[in-house]
């Protein structure tokens, strides 16, 4: 009877793991027999042709590609340097009765959903945009910019963690030889814990390209290479919100699947290489 | 400037400018914060969830639709995503192990998973549940949610399993107990709190998702409880309140975005102090 419960067990275990990859694989086969018609259709001309016109039928994900680029890039340029900013006060210039409450702070503000930084972008940041360049206010600035926001407390926290692995006593000796606390940082910390960092930012890169809920209110879903950084433009996530629902059977419907296969493939692929590079857990 | 005073400088300068990223860094997050707080304190009052969605301009409209639709889905996905979280995480960390291949795997995998776009769950999950019937509905919601909670828990459930010590298991062994009654009385007993607190916040993180809910469970502006039709979600409530002209809808989403983030935000302080609690008691 314990026998027959051992391997029960170890079999019903078992499989539920390996549904997990079960999952993952119908997700890829699903998403590419669902593109198959805008595949065939389209080729793979889909990915450079840049009109997008439901009523004709006719189709091409190049703004939307080309605006979650430069969305994405957009973020990380202002995100990188604010985070890594954030790290070095964490982990070494704050007093210690500062470091855990800031630190705890900017995990839990990890922890609210997107949606809600997309909201605060609508309602505070779009009006100031709009002032300042005028316009709509909506568009790839504004979007690149509550994106920044949305993936800064994620990249700080990680980044603080990869410093704070820097072993005490090798500060400690470059303090003895007379280093300042920033010689500390760039010749100790900084290298101790470049593959952290390097892997912290292209994990936050992974995530933002995926993102839809912080920037699909503040993107405009206009399917045309901006000319203008304050321009409305698309991106893939957005252009899946916004038509998903509204799309009827057929190419257009099938463009839809081919755009979300593109997607999945680049952030799958972005943070495998985080993951592999860069995030070796330690398996001893 | 000798070569001293040039060094004291330059350190001075790239703290004074770390220090200033943080303070903007940290003004932006107050800033967010405190948007959430003042506006939804000021939209929160009885109407929320005494009654359901009413047209715009309607002085008896609330969230109790979305309340109630949200907490079903939550729960409900909660329901079946952690045991398989649990049970998946059971056997990467007692039967794979850390030097099996497969184990590892599907460990990659869901780190992977982890950090995938939420939308595309959401299209995945279209594709074969909703397409198909012909309608969304609440249970299309619910599978995108468990998909996007499994890999959570599993993680944290295959760490915290590896964190009970060997001689724990080998003492069960000992007495004769059969592999599963070890697994089940003794280690996944040990790692109670940790999987609990990996439970928490994958609850946490699943509850915010908006994403995948867009065109799986929909929204409903009524009350719904029946979930083979679509369901009124916080989130989904939230972004079509916000979008909408109208000021007493905006409000209303205020109102959900202030809900949904004490609600995940408890969940998260709970999962800490969980932990605080058990590295005390060690």
């Amino acid at each position: 009877m314990n026998k027959f419960l051992d391997r029960f067990f170890h079999l019903s275990t078992l499989s539920i793991a390996l549904l997990t990859l079960l999952v993952t694989g119908a997700i890829f086969g699903v998403l590419y027999q669902e593109a198959k018609p805008a595949m065939d259709a389209f080729g793979f001309d889909f990915l450079v042709n840049s009109k997008w016109a439901p009523n004709l039928e006719k189709f091409g994900a190049f703004p939307a590609i080309v605006g979650s680029i430069m969305s994405t890039a957009l973020a990380m340029a202002l995100a990188i340097p604010v985070a890594i900013g954030v790290a070095i006060f964490l982990s070494e210039i704050a007093p210690a009765k500062l470091k855990s409450p800031v630190g705890v702070s900017i995990e839990l503000l990890a922890a609210i959903p997107s949606v809600i930084y997309g909201m605060w972008g609508l309602f505070y940041f779009v009006p100031i945009i709009r002032d300042l360049f005028g316009g709509l206010g909506i568009g790839l600035l504004t979007a690149g910019i509550v994106l920044a926001v949305m993936v800064l407390p994620f990249m700080a926290a990680v980044t603080r963690d990869a410093m704070n692995t820097t072993p005490d006593i090798l500060k400690e000796s470059a303090y003895a030889l007379g280093g300042t606390k920033w010689d500390v940082i760039k010749d100790i910390v900084i290298p101790y814990a470049k593959a952290g960092i390097i892997g912290a930012t292209i994990l936050a890169l992974g995530r933002a390209i995926g993102e839809t809920m912080a920037v699909t209110f503040v993107m405009g879903n206009v399917h045309k290479i901006p000319s203008h950084i304050t321009d409305p433009a698309t991106s893939i996530p957005v252009a899946l919100a916004n038509e998903f629902a509204e799309a009827d059977e057929g190419l257009y419907f099938s463009s839809l699947f081919y755009l979300a296969m593109v997607l999945f493939i680049i952030s799958f692929a972005i943070i495998a290489f985080a993951k592999f590079a860069f995030l070796k857990r330690g398996r001893a | 400037m000798t070569h001293t005073e040039k060094r004291i400088f330059i350190n001075r300068f790239v703290m004074i400018l770390s220090t200033l990223s943080a303070a903007v860094g940290i003004a932006f997050l107050l800033w967010i914060l405190t948007v959430l707080v003042i506006n939804g304190i000021e939209a929160i009052n009885w109407n929320i969830f005494a009654f359901e969605g009413a047209p715009p301009g309607y002085e008896e409209s609330g969230l109790k639709h979305a309340l109630i639709g949200q907490t079903m889905l939550i729960g409900v996905s909660t329901l079946i995503g952690v045991p398989l979280g649990i049970l998946a995480g059971t056997y990467l960390s007692e039967y794979g192990g850390l030097k099996s291949k497969l184990a590892n795997i599907i460990r990659d995998i869901s780190d992977i998973m982890m950090s995938a776009p939420s939308i595309v769950i959401g299209s995945f999950v279209y594709a074969i549940f909703v397409a198909p019937f012909g309608h969304f509905s609440g249970w299309a919601g619910i599978v995108a949610l468990s998909i996007i909670m499994i890999p959570i828990i599993l993680r944290t459930t295959d760490d915290m399993l590896q964190l009970v010590p060997t001689t724990l298991r080998e003492a069960a062994f000992a007495l004769g107990a059969p592999k599963y009654k070890v697994i089940m009385q003794i280690v996944l007993r040990g790692a109670k709190t940790g999987i609990l607190t990996g439970v928490l916040l994958g609850v946490a993180r699943v509850s915010g998702e908006t994403a995948p809910l867009l065109f799986t469970s929909f929204n409903d502006n009524f009350l719904n409880t029946d979930l083979s039709e679509p369901i009124a979600s916080l989130t989904v409530t939230m972004f079509n309140y916000a979008t909408s002209p109208y000021e007493d809808w905006q409000k209303l989403g205020w109102a959900a975005a202030f809900i949904l983030s004490m609600f995940i935000l408890g969940l998260n302080i709970l999962g800490r102090l969980l932990l605080l609690t058990r590295k005390k008691r060690k």
